[in-house]
């Protein structure tokens, strides 16, 4: 008991001193996620659109594609990343397993699905509303589409927001394929995981902490987009 | 050159195997106003998005005195229960423009004439969504109106709004169709029919019953529906 007091204490001793370990891997996680999440949205908002606005062939089999991907434990596509890194995989001449780049790959499979799949449910709702103007106006697909993911912004940062979320917090993937080195690709998932497995409860609770306090950040943003995001003013 | 004569030759609409209008043989000339009326379920919605050219044709054809793909720019739709687009009250009206590539600015000032004109200036950045039922009316006008088009369809622009927002819809109308504007609207209201009509279009069961300038119309309507309408009865 007394020493679960004293791991908090020092926790919280770490955050506040901002010690530098600490600061470091959570910037680092923070990097990771960030670009992981850019990618990602790169890739899943247009698609969302395009899968709402469009009727081709392929859309229901693309849209039932997405929901598998999502239901696909993240450890496997750490895996799966993992075996085309490897040294011996198609891509293994670049070089990139355990680098940043890998754990940015895994986070951006894990999540691309998910946005997608969020920023879908709204957009097409959006479009069920907008469908007779734009029909009116003459509108192009590419027209249509700039004026869902436009008019769809908070809907779509919502969506963009709950993939971070699930990317950040995440622990399976990125420690198969960043292999959590020290000052490399260590994050604040893998080291608190490997702090634990220590025994170095300050540590890992601090990181506990960062951790907590972003998933709470994320979430407050998540809830007051909700909040506006009819009547909002931007 | 002219977007009239508008000429429908056959056309239908159907949906799940009920056919909701047609076949319409139907020409439309000349300046003015060519009001619908008909009882609820009667067809004139789909009368009206029919010769827009926003509904798949089952049969027949609408065509009008240029391309297809021109003839649609230069018509506007005012639906029944108004679009508000999640932006502000300005950038609602200005989005017409800006598809047709009008820059940002441009586009804005002169959304907000439009704003103005329609008595929301106050509310100009306001988002949408906050606006009363006139007053999304009011802006889904000024909205269809800004790209002045030769064609303007309404479907019960004034359908659950007071006195007030009616005269002030009405005289916006009118002033368009000073300008230029052919207009071609569904309606309910008697009174309404009365100021506004050049020509009056009766729909029932799917199909154009009258189609009579409104003085021959006023003066002796020659179908069982067109007198209840003109009673004022409840309409089955
Ligand atoms: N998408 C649809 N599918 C099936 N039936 C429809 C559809 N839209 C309208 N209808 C039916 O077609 C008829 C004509 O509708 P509408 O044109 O909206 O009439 P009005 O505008 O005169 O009230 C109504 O009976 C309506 O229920
Ligand atoms: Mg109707």
């Amino acid at each position: 008991m007394s020493e679960l007091w004293e791991g908090i204490t020092r926790a919280i001793w770490l955050v506040v001193t901002l010690d530098a370990d600490l600061v470091e891997i959570t910037l680092r996680s923070l990097r990771v996620t960030l670009s992981a999440l850019v990618v990602a949205s790169l890739i899943a908002l247009p698609l969302a659109a395009v899968l709402a606005v469009r009727r081709f062939w392929l859309r229901r089999a693309t849209i039932a594609v997405l929901n598998a991907l999502m239901g696909l434990p993240p450890v496997v596509v750490g895996l799966l990343v993992y075996v085309v890194l490897s040294r011996d995989g198609p891509l293994g001449v670049l070089g990139l397993l355990f680098t940043p780049t890998a754990m940015i790959i895994a986070q951006v499979i894990i999540i691309v699905p998910l946005i997608a799949s969020i920023a879908h449910q709204s957009l097409r709702e959006l479009w069920s509303d907008y469908h007779d103007l734009l029909i009116s106006l003459h509108t192009s697909q590419f027209q249509r589409i700039c004026t869902l993911l436009w008019d769809g912004r908070r809907a779509l940062l919502t969506a963009a927001l709950a993939g971070f979320g699930r990317a950040i917090g995440e622990v399976g993937a990125i420690m198969v394929v960043g292999g959590n080195i020290d000052h490399h690709t260590r994050v604040l998932t893998t080291a608190i995981a490997l702090e634990t497995g220590k025994g170095e409860f300050a540590l890992a609770l601090g990181l506990g902490f960062v951790l907590i306090g972003l998933a709470v950040a994320v979430n407050l943003c998540i809830h007051w987009l909700g909040q506006t995001e009819r009547t909002g003013r931007w | 050159m002219s977007l009239l004569p508008m000429v429908a030759t056959g056309a239908s609409v159907r949906r799940q195997g009920k056919v909701l209008i047609g076949p319409v043989d139907l020409r439309l000339d000349g300046q003015g106003v060519t009001i619908v009326i008909g009882p609820n379920g009667a067809g004139k919605t789909s009368l009206l998005k029919m010769l827009h050219g926003i509904v798949r044709l089952r049969t027949g054809s609408v065509s009008w005195n240029c391309p297809v793909e021109e003839a649609r720019e230069r018509q506007a739709f005012v639906f029944q229960q108004p679009v508000m687009m999640r932006r502000s009250v300005v950038d609602n009206v200005a989005y017409p423009l800006r598809l047709i590539g009008v820059p940002r600015r441009a586009a804005r000032a002169e959304a907000l004439e439009w704003v103005k004109r329609i008595g929301l200036e106050a509310a100009a950045d306001r988002s949408a969504n906050v606006l009363s039922g006139g007053e999304r009316q009011k802006l889904a006008l000024a909205r269809a109106l800004i790209r002045k088009p030769e064609v303007l369809f309404l479907d019960e622009p004034c359908a659950s709004l007071d006195g007030r927002a009616t005269r002030e819809i009405e005289a916006l109308l009118q002033d368009a169709v000073a300008a230029g504007t052919r207009l071609v609207m569904s309606t309910h209201n008697l009174g309404q029919a009365l100021r506004l009509a050049n020509e009056i279009i009766l729909v029932a069961r799917g199909q154009i019953q009258e189609h009579r300038s409104a003085g021959d119309f006023f003066a002796g309507p020659e179908t069982p529906e067109g007198r209840a309408f003109l009673r004022g009865d409840i309409v089955e």
